[in-house]
């Protein structure tokens, strides 16, 4: 029996305030599903997300990421899990301003401790996939919205990650642009088996995936596939 | 591997923000440069007052005679005359002594066509030139048959031929000292002052005979003032000491429960405390100038930690992406540890160059050493480290979240 990728079971976050922003949340997800998350904003499912993404800890509660309890693990070894096991996007891109798009895309690979011949090839592989080819030494600014989150996207690939994060990687873009985005992550999914998390509060966004999970108040209103 | 990367990572933030960058590294550059200056200045104070040490002569002895006692009321020393010729002679006899010359000396007027200048003649014997290091630059010098035959002829100081010759060629003129035409036989070197402040180009020497017989007479015949006394090297000084105290209780007959009725001095010793008083002003130079090395160090902290404040968002991309605290860390030291780097190769550049503008102006030695360019260096390096630690360590703490949230 293979054990669920992500298994999270009574978390809490609670930040100084008193009221917590996540309370007793508890779902499984498997390998190469494609999950949304949904909810308002307020609603705690952007906090959800960072913990997912190792990026923040739980007030209490489990964790398992892989098998593993993440409340016990150093900072380098989470450090290492979002090298290696998760790729992120994010709504504002997030790219280095000062470095060109191969560089960009690079990165994540030299915390990885590849050499640069090996690095520069994977980050040129990855950027032909997004169809960028031919900007690879521009910097982000000099691209549009959607370009750029195609570069954020062969940025979060580049370590064949198990996961993505993407947290409401179309929130910035026009529609046909989100569309365009979506169909990639459908068909990194579909493809590669690559598991997908999507936090969003666009319904039509959402309803690429395959399951949807509905937050409110920090509480899980409904989890349901589609 | 990762090293290097980080590094260039580094690199690309100084490229980044040149202006910064460069506001940063002044700091360095005034540190450095001051520090290599002040150094070379004080170097090169120390390497002329060496020099001045050595144009009195180097390893070089005094021997006075003793001093006489009028109804218990005693007199200075060389008041008593009991060196004498036959002294000299046997003190050069010794096997650690290289040169001696016996010196009589009082001052005289010196007259020459319509010029007249009073200096010190000093009789002596032809070792006198090597005992005091001192050259014939014109004519030549007096030899044993001058002295045998007491010969009226004389060698000139700088100063002398200043004041009676202006820009004539003194060599082969008749002087008249104290009236009696004496030849100038040659020019001697120029030396200088010594180490108190008397010019020691202002004197004449002639053979000592003469000045005994001819110009200043003498009580004892035979007797002289003082016997220069050059050793063979630095390191035989006390045993030349020795030897020569030895020599003359011998010679004077002196039981072992009286006073000696002669002194030996030892000059170089004068000199030495002259030479550490240089050193121990160089060193304060240096240690003022380091205080700038520190502030320019707490200029980097300064900006590195702005630097850290700006870059937090990008501190929390590189985090999600997998950068380790510690790949923070490095990154961030090694961005200062450049800046400082960078600063002191400039620095060093400017200060090498000030010195020696300096140098220029002021008709002084500045010495620029390696030891001090290498010490500002490896100064600088380590204060890059060291205040861009903290920095460092505030960027590589950042949780992830928190630097991903900022704006």
């Amino acid at each position: 029996m293979t054990r669920p990728l992500i298994s999270v079971s009574g978390l809490y976050k609670q930040y100084l305030a008193n009221v917590p922003v996540l309370k007793d949340i508890n779902f499984n997800i498997e390998s190469s599903e494609f999950v949304a998350i949904m909810g308002h904003s307020g609603s705690g499912k952007s906090t959800l997300m960072n913990i997912l993404g190792c990026l923040d800890t739980a007030t209490a509660g489990h964790y398992y990421l892989q098998d593993r309890d993440t409340a016990s693990l150093t900072s380098d070894e989470l450090a290492n899990l979002r090298n290696q096991l998760i790729g992120f996007v994010f709504q504002g891109f997030n790219l280095l301003p000062r470095s060109s798009l191969l560089e960009n895309i690079a990165l994540p690979l030299l915390y990885a401790g590849k050499s640069k011949p090996e690095r520069r090839e994977k980050a040129i592989q990855m950027l032909n996939r997004v169809g960028l080819a031919e900007f690879g030494e521009r910097r982000p600014n000099q691209l549009s919205g959607g370009q750029q989150q195609r570069v954020a996207i062969a940025r979060a690939l580049v370590t064949d990650p198990k996961l993505i994060l993407a947290d409401e990687p179309t929130g910035n873009l026009d529609t046909q642009t989100s569309e365009d985005i979506m169909k990639i992550f459908h068909d990194m999914n579909a493809e590669q088996k690559i598991t997908i998390i999507l936090v969003t509060h666009e319904p039509d966004i959402a309803a690429h995936a395959k399951r949807m999970i509905v937050v409110r108040d920090g509480q899980i209103e409904s989890d349901k596939s589609t | 591997m990762i090293i290097g990367a980080l590094l260039g990572e580094g690199w690309a933030a100084m490229l980044a923000n040149r202006m910064r960058t460069l506001l940063t590294m002044l700091g360095m550059v005034f540190g450095v440069g001051a520090v290599i200056m002040m150094m070379a200045i004080g170097q090169g104070a120390q390497l002329m007052v060496n020099e001045s040490i050595a144009s009195m002569g180097s390893n070089l002895f005094i021997v006075l005679s003793g001093s006489t006692s009028a109804g218990g009321t005693r007199q200075g020393s060389g008041t008593v005359p009991t060196l004498t010729m036959a002294d000299s002679q046997a003190i050069s006899e010794l096997p650690q002594i290289a040169a001696v010359a016996p010196n009589i000396f009082n001052s005289a007027q010196l007259i020459y066509a319509s010029n007249n200048w009073s200096t010190q003649v000093a009789g002596s014997t032809p070792p006198i030139l090597e005992v005091r290091d001192w050259q014939v630059v014109a004519g030549e010098g007096f030899k044993d048959s001058d002295i045998r035959a007491a010969t009226r002829v004389l060698l000139m100081g700088q100063t002398v031929v200043k004041n009676l010759f202006g820009d004539e060629n003194p060599v082969g003129k008749i002087v008249r000292v104290k009236n009696s035409p004496f030849l100038v036989m040659g020019v001697l070197a120029q030396k200088g002052q010594s180490l108190d402040g008397r010019d020691q180009d202002d004197t004449v020497l002639v053979p000592i005979t003469t000045a005994q017989r001819q110009l200043f007479g003498n009580q004892f015949p035979g007797m002289v003032r003082m016997i220069l006394v050059k050793a063979k090297s630095a390191d035989v000084m006390a045993k030349a000491e020795q030897e020569m105290v030895d020599l003359l209780h011998a010679r004077h007959r002196i039981h072992a429960d009286k006073e000696n009725d002669f002194s030996v001095r030892n000059l170089t010793a004068l000199a030495q405390a002259a030479a550490s008083t240089t050193e121990a002003m160089s060193t304060m130079l240096g240690a003022i100038a380091s205080v700038s090395l520190l502030v320019g160090g707490i200029g980097i902290m300064n900006i590195m930690l702005v630097s850290v404040t700006e870059r937090t968002r990008e501190i929390g991309i590189l985090m999600a992406i997998g950068a380790k605290n510690s790949d923070i860390l490095l990154q961030f030291l090694f961005e200062a540890v450049m800046i400082s780097l960078a600063g002191s190769f400039i620095g060093a550049v400017l200060g090498i160059a000030c010195a020696y503008f300096y140098s220029q102006l002021n008709d002084t030695l500045v010495v620029v050493t390696l030891s001090s360019v290498v010490l500002a260096f490896g100064v600088a390096a380590s204060v890059g480290v060291f205040f861009g630690f903290y920095p460092a360590r505030k960027a590589a703490n950042l949780k992830p979240i928190e630097a991903l949230r900022f704006q």
